[in-house]
């Protein structure tokens, strides 16, 4: 008898573009392959490639998404795996393609034999509500909302927390709803105290989701990016710490939120300011 | 915060609370928006006021059409008052 795997489909989604997805997800698939989950992440940016420059495995791409979708070629010529993980696999997007090579049949035949040989499926949504976003959380058992504090990307949070609710197979099939998890990234104590940004207090009222992670700004972010080394890679980095802790509660240990004490300046800075 | 920057503030609210009430309001808008009741309740409303006064002498607000839920159920409910007898 084939051994049945508990595989998870993680989307992380946001409806506005620019405020971390890919970061996200890159992080979030290389922290669950570090503790030695079999992880896949997929880039659902089609026409948009970018995960694999975050990843720094764009010179290895062959063949894409929409290839395997579109049985030009198998799963296991797509998959690109990781340099530094051998339980981590990246599955790039297409540069040429457009979202219109995504069907649900298609996506859903690609999840299925997916589900079979990893234990989590992490999909990294592109910018918007149209196909693509849509496909990305289509087959979702938990959702990555990833929110910036900040109006336009609080209300798109909201905006794409309905969708999940109403278009995606667990909504259509009515069985238990998406998992949703709240991310706060390019978070800012600081300014927070100063009354010039949102609360993660506030983004959690208004969104009404469990918070599970706060990232905060860090010029480390745009290091990894330039590197092609995810941020959790980065022990030195408070971002990257940020996203370790994250995996530690999304696998169910409890763990205080941290960084989120504004420095101590002072007396004279307290009083006259920086 | 520096106290130079307390005193210059306080005497008006923070962008960040401004932000908040902003998105309160237009969140709790956009909720009301999807949940809408649906197109067709005018026009239901409109034609069994016209098979009712087939048989009573009834006036439009003589027809209520309302739509309630209740947990997951969505109820449409129908109150038509006939004119007392004679």
């Amino acid at each position: 008898m084939k051994e049945i795997r508990l595989s998870k489909v993680i989307v992380v989604t946001s409806g506005k573009g620019g405020v971390g997805k890919t970061t996200t997800s890159a992080s979030v698939a290389t922290g669950l392959a570090m503790l030695g989950h079999k992880t896949v992440v997929i880039d659902f940016d089609v026409g948009l490639r970018n995960l694999d420059l975050i990843m720094g495995c764009e010179r290895r791409v062959v063949y894409d998404f929409v290839n395997v979708i579109n049985e030009e070629a198998s799963l296991k010529q797509a998959l690109i795996k990781d340099k530094a993980h051998d339980q981590l696999f990246i599955l790039p997007a297409s540069q040429t393609r457009d979202k219109d090579a995504f069907t649900k049949e298609g996506v859903g035949r690609v999840m299925n034999e997916l589900r079979d040989s990893f234990d989590y499926i992490v999909c990294d949504s592109p910018a918007g509500i149209e196909k693509g976003a849509i496909m990305a959380l289509y087959y979702a058992d938990e959702a990555l909302v990833v929110t910036n504090p900040e109006v336009s990307s609080v209300r798109d949070s909201d905006r794409i927390l309905g969708i999940l609710a109403a278009k995606s197979k667990r909504a259509e099939d009515g069985v238990e709803p998406i998992k949703e998890h709240l991310v706060i990234t390019r978070y800012a104590p600081a300014r927070v105290e100063s009354g010039e940004m949102l609360s993660l207090e506030d983004i959690q009222e208004l969104l009404g989701i469990n918070l599970i992670g706060v990232i905060p700004e860090s010029e480390s972010v745009l290091q990894a990016s330039n590197a092609g080394v995810p941020v959790i890679r980065d022990d030195t980095s408070i971002s990257g710490q940020a996203y370790q802790d994250l995996i530690a509660r999304f696998l169910g240990e409890e763990k205080p939120m941290r960084f989120l004490d504004v420095e101590k300046r002072g007396i004279l800075k307290r009083i006259f300011g920086a | 915060m520096s106290l130079l920057d307390y005193l210059k503030r306080s005497n008006k609210k923070s962008s960040a609370a401004v932000a908040k009430e902003r998105l309160q309001i237009i969140l709790a808008h956009e909720h009301a928006a999807n949940n809408k009741t649906p197109d067709y309740l005018p026009t239901l409303q409109r034609e069994l006021l016209e098979v009712v006064r087939k048989y009573a002498k009834i006036d439009v607000d003589d027809v209520k059409v309302t739509l309630g839920r209740e947990g997951d159920c969505e109820i449409i409910e129908l109150n038509i008052s006939l004119p007392e007898q004679k």
